[in-house]
């Protein structure tokens, strides 16, 4: 396989802040790729560097094997749904999806053809004549992926596309943008600082913190079998047990995630004070301290629900403990 | 129930005629609105309408006396040769400004709304103001004296020993003149000088409210600097240009003052209408001289608006 983008030791500093600092990654052609961490972890910055709206301090970035270095933006075959759509408010809906065939010097009745045709794939035909200012956020999102997918690019890049959708609208994206990248076939990078989002619907997952790159894996083994706290945390928002609390368990002093879904309440077990209550509909959390280490517990529906301040007795398969051997 | 039910708060008259305007809206409408609406009503409209009176009339060219009868008489005399150049001398020369104004002032508001922050921005604001806070006839003055021929412009031209290429510009007709300070040139020189805040600031605000992604969105699509400049940036910002326009196409057409320091003894409305509502005695024909730039700015918006100016708004 191809590799599409390719970053070697590649940093962007601003002075003494490393908003990217000695990142590799190889994403290959065709590929739903997820870039996730939280706001200021280099993973919008990685994605700028793509696009080229950003140049690297040190390192290689490497477009469809060619060297990126000195190529500006309006030169890279990809484009780019930006976080705020970045619709050109004095263009109607077809003017701006047909912005980039116009540079490209197409005619107008063809660019025009093409921008119908890319908004009838983001089932937003017939609304051509509108301005942006007419449209719903969920229908500029659509006209700003028609805009970067007319002109057929070889990536296409997304930052943070459906963060400021509401959740319906947002789920009902996730499945479109999945099966458009399958019908399409080229290569989607994604930036989100949303978890579920990036499990679901990516190939592989990057996981970003302070400017490096802590994990890249499938979304199950990032899920399942994260190398480092932090990914336990912010991923699956795991219990991280302290190393000496696994040392009593497993003899290894290292660090440990345990799902909260992998605990459960038993006869005989650790003793846990129940902290927290909260019902989250399929299921309900429940925050408690075992042995001084807080935890948390996701019983599902049906099971018998404890209440704050109880004290009840918990247990888990040491299977589902997954020691990590980096901090 | 009474209101202590609801509020244990006693109050003065103060706060009866505040609980009186909270209950009836439209009356504290009505009385914030009432001193605007008198000011431009009589003040403004009411001048206004008392000028495009007075050019109707006209006056019996051998009497002196102006004769209170309808008529388009005086209008008729604004298309004399004399008169009509001054008018076509005075469009030209409010064109020129506000084309130099925009051409030098868009990289400086460009400048300002994109990469001055903080201490820089302040900068940049009194550097755009502080000229306005000086008197303008001290302005005025001193660009005679930069334009004089013993001027440091001049000079400058001399120590560089391109005097002869500032004499070959002078030698021009129409734009050229004995110095500078005598010219057409001068004259637009001084009015750019003057005028350029009030181009400035107006795109600056514009160019403000474009955000940056717009411009890199543009770029991602392939668009070079200067296409994005032209399909995205300045359609954007074409609303503060012609906000700026505004100001100093219509404060050129209106000036009798620059004109009369520097440059040539051509005259522009602002002079003629000066001339003739003092000396001459001749206030219809200078109402009418004063209602072409109302004519001008009125024709100059309809175009605008037609063109697509303020879409972008």
């Amino acid at each position: 396989m191809t590799s599409a983008i390719r970053f070697s030791g590649v940093s962007r500093h601003y002075g003494n802040v490393k908003a990217v600092d000695n990142v590799d990654i190889d994403i290959a052609e065709g590929e739903f790729f997820a870039m996730l961490g939280p706001s200021g972890s280099g993973k919008t910055t990685s994605l700028r560097l793509i696009a080229g709206f950003e140049r690297p301090t040190a390192g290689e970035i490497q477009i469809f094997g060619q060297v990126a270095q000195g190529i500006p933006p309006y030169k890279r075959h990809v484009n780019t749904v930006f976080q705020d759509y970045a619709l050109f408010p004095h263009l109607n809906v077809r003017d701006n999806v047909a912005y980039g065939l116009m540079i490209a010097g197409w005619a107008k009745a063809k660019r025009h053809k093409a921008a119908d045709e890319a908004l009838e794939m983001v089932a937003l035909a017939g609304y051509g004549d509108r301005k942006p200012s007419e449209l719903s956020g969920g229908q500029r999102q659509r006209v700003a992926l028609a805009r970067a997918l007319v002109n057929e690019p070889k990536a296409l890049l997304l930052d943070e596309p459906l963060g400021a959708l509401d959740l319906k609208l947002r789920e009902q994206m996730q499945e479109e943008l999945k099966s458009l990248q399958r019908s399409l076939g080229i290569t989607f990078i994604f930036v989100t600082h949303d978890q579920g989002e990036a499990l679901s619907m990516a190939d592989r997952v990057a996981v970003f913190n302070e400017g490096r790159i802590v994990q890249i894996g499938a979304p199950e083994d990032i899920y399942y079998r994260p190398e480092v706290p932090f990914v336990a945390d912010f991923v699956g928002s795991s219990n991280v047990l302290p190393p000496d609390f696994v040392a009593k368990l497993t003899g290894k002093q290292a660090f440990a995630a345990l799902r909260p879904e992998a605990v459960f309440l038993a006869e005989q077990g650790h003793i846990a004070q129940v902290n927290s209550v909260s019902f989250l509909g399929a299921a309900t959390r429940v925050g408690m301290r075992v042995d001084d280490v807080p935890m948390t517990m996701l019983l599902p529906k049906g099971s018998a629900i404890p209440k704050a301040g109880e004290t009840v007795k918990v247990d888990w398969f040491s299977a589902d403990l997954h020691v990590m051997d980096r901090t | 129930m009474s209101d202590e039910a609801i509020t244990d708060r006693k109050g003065g008259p103060l706060t009866r005629i505040s609980d009186t305007l909270w209950r009836k809206p439209k009356l504290l409408i009505f009385l914030l609105i009432l001193p605007p609406t008198l000011w431009l009503g009589i003040i403004y409209l009411g001048s206004l309408f008392a000028l495009l009176a007075q050019s109707f009339f006209s006056i019996d060219e051998f009497t002196g006396i102006i004769q209170y009868e309808l008529t388009l008489k005086t209008y008729g005399e604004l298309f004399r040769p004399s008169n009509f150049d001054i008018i076509i001398r005075t469009i030209v020369m409010a064109m020129s400004v506000t084309i130099g104004a925009a051409i030098i002032g868009f990289p400086v508001a460009y400048y300002a709304a994109r990469y001055a922050r903080g201490k820089w921005k302040a900068i940049f604001y009194l550097g755009v103001m502080m000229p306005l806070w000086s008197s303008y006839l001290v302005k005025v003055y001193s660009w005679k004296l930069i334009l004089a021929k013993e001027g440091i412009l001049n000079w400058l031209f001399e120590t560089l020993h391109l005097g002869w290429l500032l004499n070959a510009y002078l030698s021009i007709p129409i734009i050229g003149g004995n110095s500078l300070s005598v010219s057409s040139t001068g004259t637009f020189l001084v009015f750019l000088y003057v005028w350029i805040p009030f181009m400035i600031l107006p795109i600056q605000a514009s160019l403000e409210r474009v955000p940056h992604s717009m411009l890199e969105a543009s770029g991602d699509l392939g668009a070079r600097p200067v296409q994005t400049f032209r399909f995205v940036l300045f359609p954007l910002a074409l609303p503060g240009v012609i906000a700026g326009s505004i100001f100093t196409f219509s404060l050129t057409l209106g000036d009798y003052i620059i004109p009369q320091i520097v440059g040539s003894s051509r005259r522009f409305i602002g002079q003629a209408v000066y001339a003739y509502q003092g000396t001459a005695g001749n206030i219809p024909l200078a109402a009418a001289f004063a209602v072409v730039p109302i004519l001008l700015m009125a024709v100059y918006l309809w175009i605008a608006k037609r063109q697509g100016a303020f879409d972008a708004l």
